[in-house]
């Protein structure tokens, strides 16, 4: 017992160390390059200053990378997460909407339906998305990014049915508090990721279901014969991922006031598919770190965020990032052919990947 | 036993073609003026990059692969196109050359990067649709105008078949690559190879197939067709836009699938892409002949018979397989 602890505690620390690396060189960078980027003050009661901003800006696509992991340490891969992204949003958009009342000549925005009962459904809605790409995945059986195409071409058309086509504007005061407003000096949405991640923590390393999932990644038959209920964890990767990503649409209809399905989380799969890989974890699936993946979505961040300072067209972050995953995978590749001595037993489902063997 | 492999094999490809007639049948029953040859043939018109697309990705998931740059390949030749054309002077036919080489180049890192640096083809293409997309707009932010008088004269020459009924040039290229690829899946050795890698990779290595090579040629001509449907999508749209043909890869493997191409590999037909682009555009059609459907229900009417072809797929699949073995059916995927 003793010898595994330290095995895995090696194991942890091996895997957060490139991710934290790449963070801190960004930083050091940022740091010599952008004058004032570490200078947090204090404005009325709240703290303020680029490194605020960048976390802040990154919980959507904290939330979203958390569930990616998930889903990706079983073996599967969610890109419909971008347009749950905007089915969430258009939902509480439209269902708080605001309209702007007068009484005794003071302003007053009242929302449609209760904050929390539209919060509730969108998130109900974002679960149902999820359950959904379990069907097909694990129930049917589809290729994970197949099914999950589905979703991802249909979302988009169905939050833009839910908002007929306009940009919805929400004019309702308390709704803005999620994703802009301030907790005890900081943004209100940090204390929801940290709420979420603790929870998911939790739920991995202290249940089985963590060891359950890091099995099924690994190799889904023996799983089953092993007498895990593989279905069932599938069916829950793809309920979270579908979750978070839904509470990222609420943050995000929240912090620009408004939900536009055409461009809310418009490639934001990806980014969240490259905050994993950058976090260390194995495409593969199989063993895998949450907290890599919330660094790996800080770096993402913090690498967008630094382009945007530097002047550099933003358009460019593009090209950086795919140059970052595949300098990433070639390392990830080179390790694996070393301690993968046969080759090429990449093959089909289920097969050894290269990733996986580096351990 | 060989009959009934090749009936089930075609089944996919029958279903589709009998659901484009269906859908055309219903149109014309439906609304009035929807019964002309100009109809089917401007699905042609409309979707001619679309089939070319189609063709190729096909192809890549025959191999057992995916290409996501599709899209971006196409906004990034347009842009290099608009900016030879109209920067560098260029003569016509060097810009398309331009073009092409770019679009190669990019189809052969991708499938280098696959085949030698094993990278999954889904991340691999995913990076390449990125760095085309950040290259258009490092080109040119903004939409830029072909007012090249070739490529002016081949978007709009219109070549009369009966009269009232017209097609454009990019039909006829695109009809063109179509024979091509029906030749080079069906009748080459390259195309073979590509199929037994789909079905089964290392089998494909270990009956001393050139597996490797086979796996980059197929990603360099799929970047190479996806430069050629640039090129027809210029002829389309006479400008130049980073965001131009944006999620089109994502309708190029829908054409696919409904087209009878199984997501697994090793099975199906590039001619089922036609009809697969077909169907997406027929239903286009009929939202708009309907007239008061928001245009989004193409997106959902299209991802709905993705859907159930990918089910009726996997159900094709999984009898198969249940035939050949006798192993529970679970386990196989």
């Amino acid at each position: 017992m003793e010898s595994r602890k330290k095995m895995d505690k090696r194991l942890i620390d091996n895997q957060l160390f490139w991710p934290l690396f790449a963070l801190a060189v960004l930083l050091v960078f940022d740091f010599f390059y952008l004058k004032g980027f570490f200078q947090i003050e204090i404005v009325e009661g709240h703290l303020y200053g680029s490194l605020i901003d960048i976390v802040n800006r990154a919980t959507p696509l904290m939330f979203m990378s958390i569930g990616m992991t998930l889903v990706i340490a079983s073996g599967g891969i969610d890109i419909s997460v971008g347009s749950v992204l905007a089915i969430s949003g258009a939902i509480t958009a439209i269902m708080i909407g605001g309209d702007l009342v007068f009484v005794d000549g003071v302003q007053h925005h009242v929302a449609h339906y209760p904050m929390a009962v539209a919060i509730l459904v969108a998130l109900v809605a974002a679960v149902v998305g999820g359950l959904w790409n379990g069907l097909l995945i694990a129930k049917l059986g589809v290729n994970a990014m197949v099914g999950t195409l589905i979703l991802l071409v249909a979302g988009r058309g169905i939050a833009q049915l839910i908002v007929d086509g306009n940009v919805i504007t929400v004019y309702y005061e308390p709704f803005f508090y999620i994703g802009s407003g301030f907790f005890l000096g900081l943004p209100f949405s940090i204390y929801l990721v940290a709420a979420f991640l603790a929870l998911i923590m939790w739920l991995v390393k202290k249940t089985a279901f963590g060891l359950f999932l890091e099995a099924l990644g690994s190799n889904r038959v023996s799983s089953r014969f092993t007498g895990l209920n593989v279905q069932k964890i599938m069916w829950a990767c793809y309920a979270i991922s579908g979750l978070c990503a839904g509470i990222a649409g609420i943050i995000v209809a929240s912090e620009v006031k408004s939900a536009d399905a055409n461009n809310a989380g418009l490639f934001i799969e990806l980014d969240a598919i490259l905050s994993v890989v950058l976090g260390g974890n194995s495409m593969a699936g199989g063993r895998f770190s949450v907290i890599g993946s919330v660094i790996g979505a800080l770096v993402v961040q913090t690498l967008t965020t630094t382009i945007y300072a530097v002047g550099v067209p933003p358009e460019v972050t593009m090209v950086v990032k795919a140059l970052v995953v595949i300098v990433i995978y070639l390392i990830q590749s080179q390790m694996g052919m070393k301690t993968l001595k046969t080759p090429a037993a990449s093959a089909g489902e289920g097969a050894l990947k290269a990733g996986e063997a580096k351990s | 036993m060989k009959n009934l492999q090749i009936n089930s094999k075609f089944v996919p490809l029958l279903i589709t073609i009998g659901l484009f007639l269906a859908l055309f049948a219903a149109g014309s029953v439906s609304y009035e003026g929807f019964f002309s040859m100009q109809v089917v043939l401007n699905l042609l018109v409309d979707n001619a990059f679309l089939i070319i697309v189609g063709l190729s990705q096909a192809l890549v998931i025959i191999l057992g692969g995916i290409d996501l740059s599709c899209g971006a390949l196409i906004a990034l030749s347009s842009m290099v196109a608009a900016y030879s054309l109209s920067h560098l002077n260029l003569h016509p036919a060097l810009a398309v050359l331009a073009v092409l080489i770019v679009c190669s180049a990019f189809g052969f890192v991708q499938g280098w990067l696959i085949t030698y640096r094993k990278f999954q083809p889904f991340i691999a293409t995913l990076c390449g649709m990125f760095v085309a997309r950040g290259l258009c707009f490092m080109i040119n932010q903004d939409t830029v105008p072909i007012t090249d008088p070739f490529f002016v004269t081949m978007a709009t020459t219109r070549i009369k078949l009966i009269p009232g009924a017209a097609i454009s040039t990019s039909v006829i290229i695109a009809l063109v690559i179509v024979a091509l690829y029906i030749y080079i899946a069906h009748f080459t050795k390259f195309g073979r190879a590509v199929y037994a890698i789909g079905g089964n990779e290392q089998s494909a290595r270990l009956m001393g197939l050139p597996v490797d090579r086979t796996k980059v040629l197929a990603y360099t001509l799929s970047g190479f067709t996806s430069g050629l449907a640039g090129i027809v999508f210029c002829f389309y749209m006479l400008s130049a836009y980073g965001l131009n043909a944006m999620a089109l890869e994502m309708d190029a493997i829908a054409a696919a699938v409904i087209g009878g191409t199984l997501m697994t590999g090793g099975v199906g037909f590039v001619i089922g892409s036609v009809f697969g682009v077909m169907i997406e555009g027929i239903m286009q059609t009929l939202i708009t002949f309907q007239g008061d459907l928001n245009s989004w229900w193409t997106r959902i009417a299209v991802a709905f018979l993705l859907c159930v072809f990918i089910v009726v797929q996997r159900v094709l699949v999984l009898k198969r397989e249940a035939k050949k073995r006798i192993r529970p059916v679970e386990f196989i995927a």
